[in-house]
Order: C-alpha cells, then structure tokens, then sequence
C-alpha cells in the first residue's frame, strides 16, 4: 500500500515539474504572441485584437533591409561554415595526420571563449588591418564562431561511421571520389543538417559579435531590435519576434523531408 | 583458367610479422580455406588479396596478372566481410546494384542482372528492403548477390558465418557450396572454425603464426598431418612423444616414456623415413583407438595397451574416455555399437585395454613441444608434455 502510493507521488511530480518547465520555457513567448496583436502602445493590458503592427512591419523599410541583412550573412555562413565543417571533420578523421589532437583543442577553445572577447579581438582586429567594417566584416566573424560548431556535430556524426563501408564499396569498385559522394556524405548528412541548422540559429540570434563587427550602416534583425527597444516601439517587435518564431518552427518541421530531398538528390 | 599465384608474400605492421614467406597458388574454380587460430595471419593473407594491405615483400597475380600494387578498386576481386557491410542507407536492390552503376551500366541490363542475382541468393522479393529491416542469413545473402554480380575472377570470404547462429550456419555453408558450384569461380574462404573449413573445402591451408604449416584436401590435413600443429588444430589427437628403436621393412618400433620412468612399445607403418634413435611425435587420433576391458584375440598388427579409466564423458552419439597409462592420460572416442563388444557398462577407475592397427598410428618428424605453446598444449584438455615448453621459433 505504502509503495503504491509512493510511486504515485513521484508521478505526480514527474507532471508537476514537467508542466513548470514547460510553463517557464513557453509563457514568455506565448505572451509575446498574444500581445503582438494587441492594440496598444506600450504593454499595459489587453485593448483589443489589431493586425496593424504587422502592416506597419510590412512597410518599415529599415526592418526588411535588416530581415534581408540578416537573412544573407546566416545563409552565407551556415553554408560555408558546413562546408568547412564537413571537411575538417573529414580531414581530422585522417590517422596519419599527426597534429590532429591539438586542432581539436583549438576547435573547441571557441566554444568555451566569452561572445564579448571575441567581439573585442575581431573589432581590434578589423581595425588593425584597416578592413572597412560592414557585411564583409560580419559574415566573417559569423563563420568564425559557426565553424567550431559544425565541426563539433559533425564528428561526433563520424564518430561511429563504419569504415568497413568505405572498404566494401571501395572493393566493388569505387574510387574515393564516388566514396565520398555516394557513401560518406549520405551516411553523415543527418550530421551536416544538424550542424547547418545550429549554424543558421546561432547566426540569426547572434548580437553581441554582430554589435562589435558590424559598424555603421549595417544592421541585422537583432541589432536593430536593439535599437528600436532603446528607442522605445516596442509593438512592431513583438510582431516581427511572433513570424521569427513562427519561420524557426517551419525550419524544424521541413528538416525531415529536407534530408529525404538531398539524399535521392546524391 | 587463371590461377591464383602468392609469391613469397610478407606482411610487417611495425615490427610484428603477421604474414611471413608465404607462397602457394590457387587453382582456377576452387573452393580454398585458410584455417587457423585468431591472429594467425589469415586474415592479413585475404586483405592483401583484396588489396586492403599492401604486401611487405612479394607478389599477388592473378593468370599472368601482378595485382601486388593494384588499388582494391581496380581488382578483379570482391569481398564478403564478417559483419557483411552493406550500406544502411540503401535498399536491397541498390546495395547489389551499387557495382554496376559504379561502372556505368546501362540501366535495364542492372535491372536484369541484379533480379538475376537476387534470384539466385533467393531474395527476390526483398528487394526494396533495408538493411536493418532483413535477418543475419538476409545479409549474409545480399553481401554474396552484391559481390558476384561484379563477375569476380575471386571471390574472399572473410569468416562469412561467423555472425550466424549453428542451425543457420549449417544451411548457409550448404548454400555457399551451391552458389560456388553455379557460378564457378574461385572462392577463398577463411575461418577459424575446421568444421567450416573441412566441409566446405576443395583444399584448406592450415596456418599459424603467419606461416602455412600444411595445406592439402581436408582428409590429408586431418588423416595424414604432416605437423604436430595441424593434428592438435585440426579434430582431436592424442600426441605423444617417444624415440625410434627399431625398423623393419615398412614398420618402424617407437620406445614411449609414459612419465613414471617406465615405458611402452608402438608400431607404426611410416611415411617418411625414420632413424634409429630420432625423437619423433605420434598422433592418435582417439577414434582409432577400441577401448574393452577383455584383451583382444586377435593380436596381428596391432598396438596394445593397458590403463586405468579416469574420465567418461557421455557425448550422446559416442562416449569419450580419459585412460591413464602411466601418467599419460589418452582420449577415446568408442561408439556406442554392441555389435563389437560391450564397452557400456565400463566404470570410473576399471582397468582396460586400448588397441589400434598399428596403420592408424601416425608419425610426425617433429617434437610438440618446439611448435606448441602451453597454453595450446592445456587447451586440449589432456596433454603429455608437462617438460619445459617454449614459444614456436620461426621456421
């Protein structure tokens, strides 16, 4: 009897503490949402359901160039910081490479550094070389700190690769060329999705080294999200934070069928 | 018809030969095993020939062809690995085409072949499957379908059953045979498994320490082993060591200490020639021997001893005796046949006869304790060599 009722209490806090998480993580968005149909200026209440935030997102010409901004530097990032990332874990994989310990260590140090001191040493940097601040300068910046990470998830993606794969399709007849395209590559794809979908994340919401790199005239979504909060239009955020959630979630729900498109693609 | 050639192959890893000097050829169409424990080089052998491992020293040719250098991908060989190694994310029937569209086949002629092969492998309704959605025996199958539809001059079997439960293991070795005998090219076939090896086999080359000790059609290497290692690795036997005392015609008289000091006669027919005096090994294979606790009568040509029954072990189709002779302890197998006489109601510690056709000895020009270890010694159970024993020197 007594144990019956233990294990019924340990349920019941199972379920009460997965529902506070689940409270903590999604109330704020959630009230995000709610409020940006709300027709008010600042937030003091609920006066009424209004889409007008969103139309005047429509015509703000500064947040569409930041949306484009942004949306640019994290497609030209991801992109190449996969692809570097896909072969760096390759090439680390390579037994004969001797120094192979030591670049892992000098990958990882980028995951453990401060975003602000990495903004810092790349404005210092930028300046000291007397590179123009702007787009360049950002998506530079945003490769650098992406590409530990892909190289991360991809190895542990090879990590338990059979390389007895590589010799069976290799005794039927494969050069290393067809062995990289037709075995290599599709095994570790869920890898390098994973890696591109972090990498794009991480780009989109980065702010700190974005800030340090980016100088005048070249805003992304959150710097100018920044600004506007400074300045005090509060509403147009909430609207524009609701579809950047809203994309987000059509990202995680497509990547399924996006491994299945790029698999019968190979 | 073109035959397998190695010549004088080695193979060093830094330091730790595991090939070494092996030289042997194949003949076209024949189904041959490598045999020998783990780590004997068997597997390196195979590698080399699939060109996975570049050889030390030496040469591979195929007819008149040096692959020594040849990149696997290159070879007119294919392999089937242990754990088969198809590609999880293919199906069945991409997995066995995968050769084909390598070479650029036209499309409906890999569709005719790979039906072909699937057909004969008997999987052709599971094409569209993967993988990790077939059974072990599926597998092993579709590993066999995907490297014969290369057309291979040779096939390399690398331990093929050993993922297989016994029952499947049985069926598949059938089905191996039979696949071999409708496409006729040559197989090459490794385990450290004899049984595997003895029935499958059109030769089997026994090996150990990356040397080849015998190699032969598998009733030579188990009835006429030329080397103390391939009559303990292959089968049981009872080895034991004595000195050449006399020769008479085709009969040679062997003096054997049985450990107490005292000592017993052996005749044996021989098949090289002894000399007075020579230390030699005598493999008895405990089959041969008849166990009854009445001597024989009929005492012609035949080997005749007297021990104490130590051990009897019920095995169902025949029942194994521990005999001690002295202090050697000497393995029987007896069938349970009362026709001959009645050997069922032998007990523990009876006194007994053993007696074998002095044909059914078999001599070996060398001493155990020079190619054996100890380990492999006790391994055996019983054994006869309690002396010093040393590690194997190279030969």
């Amino acid at each position: 009897m007594k144990r019956f009722s233990l294990t019924k209490l340990f349920k019941g806090l199972n379920l009460t503490s997965f529902t506070l998480v689940m409270v903590f993580l999604y109330i704020p968005i959630l009230i995000l949402i709610i409020f940006s149909f709300n027709d008010a200026k600042i937030i003091t209440g609920w006066k009424g359901f209004t889409l007008k935030y969103y139309a005047q997102l429509l015509k703000n010409e500064t947040i569409q160039i930041a949306f484009r901004n942004t949306m640019l530097i994290a497609c030209l990032s991801t992109l190449i910081s996969t692809i570097l990332g896909v072969l760096t874990a390759l090439g680390l994989e390579n037994k004969k490479f001797s120094g192979s310990k030591f670049v892992s260590i000098l990958i990882y140090i980028p995951l453990v550094i401060p975003d602000i001191l990495m903004g810092v040493s790349l404005a210092l940097l930028f300046n000291f070389t007397k590179v123009n601040t702007g787009m360049l300068t950002v998506l530079i910046a945003h490769i650098t700190f992406c590409i530990s990470y892909t190289i991360i998830v991809i190895r542990s993606r090879l990590d338990d690769f059979d390389y007895s794969l590589v010799e069976a399709a290799m005794d039927l007849g494969a050069k290393p060329s067809t062995i990289f395209w037709k075995i290599k590559i599709p095994l570790i794809l869920p890898g390098i999705i994973a890696a591109a979908l972090l990498a794009f994340t991480l780009s989109i919401d980065d702010f700190i080294i974005t800030f340090f790199t980016s100088g005048r005239g070249f805003d992304t979504l959150p710097i100018y999200v920044e600004g506007a909060i400074r300045r005090g239009t509060i509403t147009t955020i909430n609207s524009l934070s609701t579809i950047m959630i809203g994309l987000t979630l059509l990202l995680v729900v497509t990547t399924k069928r996006i491994r299945k498109i790029v698999i019968s693609s190979l | 018809m073109e035959e397998i050639r190695l010549e004088n192959l080695s193979k060093d890893f830094d330091g730790f030969v595991a090939v070494e000097n092996v030289s042997l050829s194949i003949q076209s169409g024949e189904l041959f095993s490598f045999l020998g424990p783990s780590g004997c080089g068997k597997t390196t052998l195979l590698r080399m020939i699939a060109g996975f491992e570049i050889p030390s020293t030496g040469r591979i040719l195929i007819g008149n062809t040096d692959i020594t250098d040849l990149p696997p991908y290159k070879r007119q060989v294919n392999t089937i690995f242990q754990n088969y190694s198809l590609f999880p994310h293919m199906t069945v029937f991409d997995n066995v085409a995968f050769g084909l569209r390598i070479r650029k086949f036209p499309k409906n002629e890999i569709n005719d072949r790979v039906k072909e092969m699937l057909t004969l492998v008997k999987m052709e309704d599971q094409a569209n499957k993967y993988p990790d959605q077939i059974s072990g025996g599926q597998k092993q199958r579709i590993a066999i379908a995907r490297a014969l539809i290369n057309k291979p001059k040779v096939l390399l079997l690398d331990e093929p059953l050993a993922a297989l439960d016994l029952k499947l293991r049985q069926h598949m070795l059938i089905e191996l045979m039979n696949i071999h005998d409708a496409v006729g090219i040559t197989f090459i076939y490794v385990t450290h498994d004899q049984s595997e090896a003895m029935s499958i086999s059109d030769r089997v080359a026994v090996m150990n320490y990356g040397h080849i000790i015998q190699s032969g059609p598998p009733d030579d290497i188990y009835e006429r082993p030329t080397s103390v290692f391939s009559a303990y690795f292959i089968g049981a036997t009872n080895l034991i060591t004595g000195e050449v005392i006399g020769i008479e015609d085709d009969y040679v008289q062997i003096r054997c200490p049985d450990g107490t000091g005292n000592s017993f006669e052996i005749d044996s027919t021989f098949h090289f020639q002894p000399a007075i005096g020579q230390e030699l090994t005598i493999s008895l294979r405990p089959e041969k021997i008849a166990i009854s606790r009445n001597k024989p009568r009929y005492q012609e040509d035949i080997n005749i001893l007297r021990g104490v029954i130590e051990d009897i072990l019920y095995l169902g189709s025949h029942t194994q005796y521990i005999v001690r002779v002295g202090d050697l302890r000497i393995r029987v197998f007896s069938q349970h046949k009362r026709v001959y006489f009645d050997d069922t109601a032998l007990d523990w510690e009876e006194p007994v006869w053993l007696f074998w056709h002095d044909t059914d000895t078999w001599l070996i020009d060398e001493i155990p304790e020079n190619v054996l270890t100890a380990d492999e010694l006790s391994e055996g159970g019983i054994n006869h060599f309690q002396r010093s024993l040393k590690r194997p020197t190279a030969q």
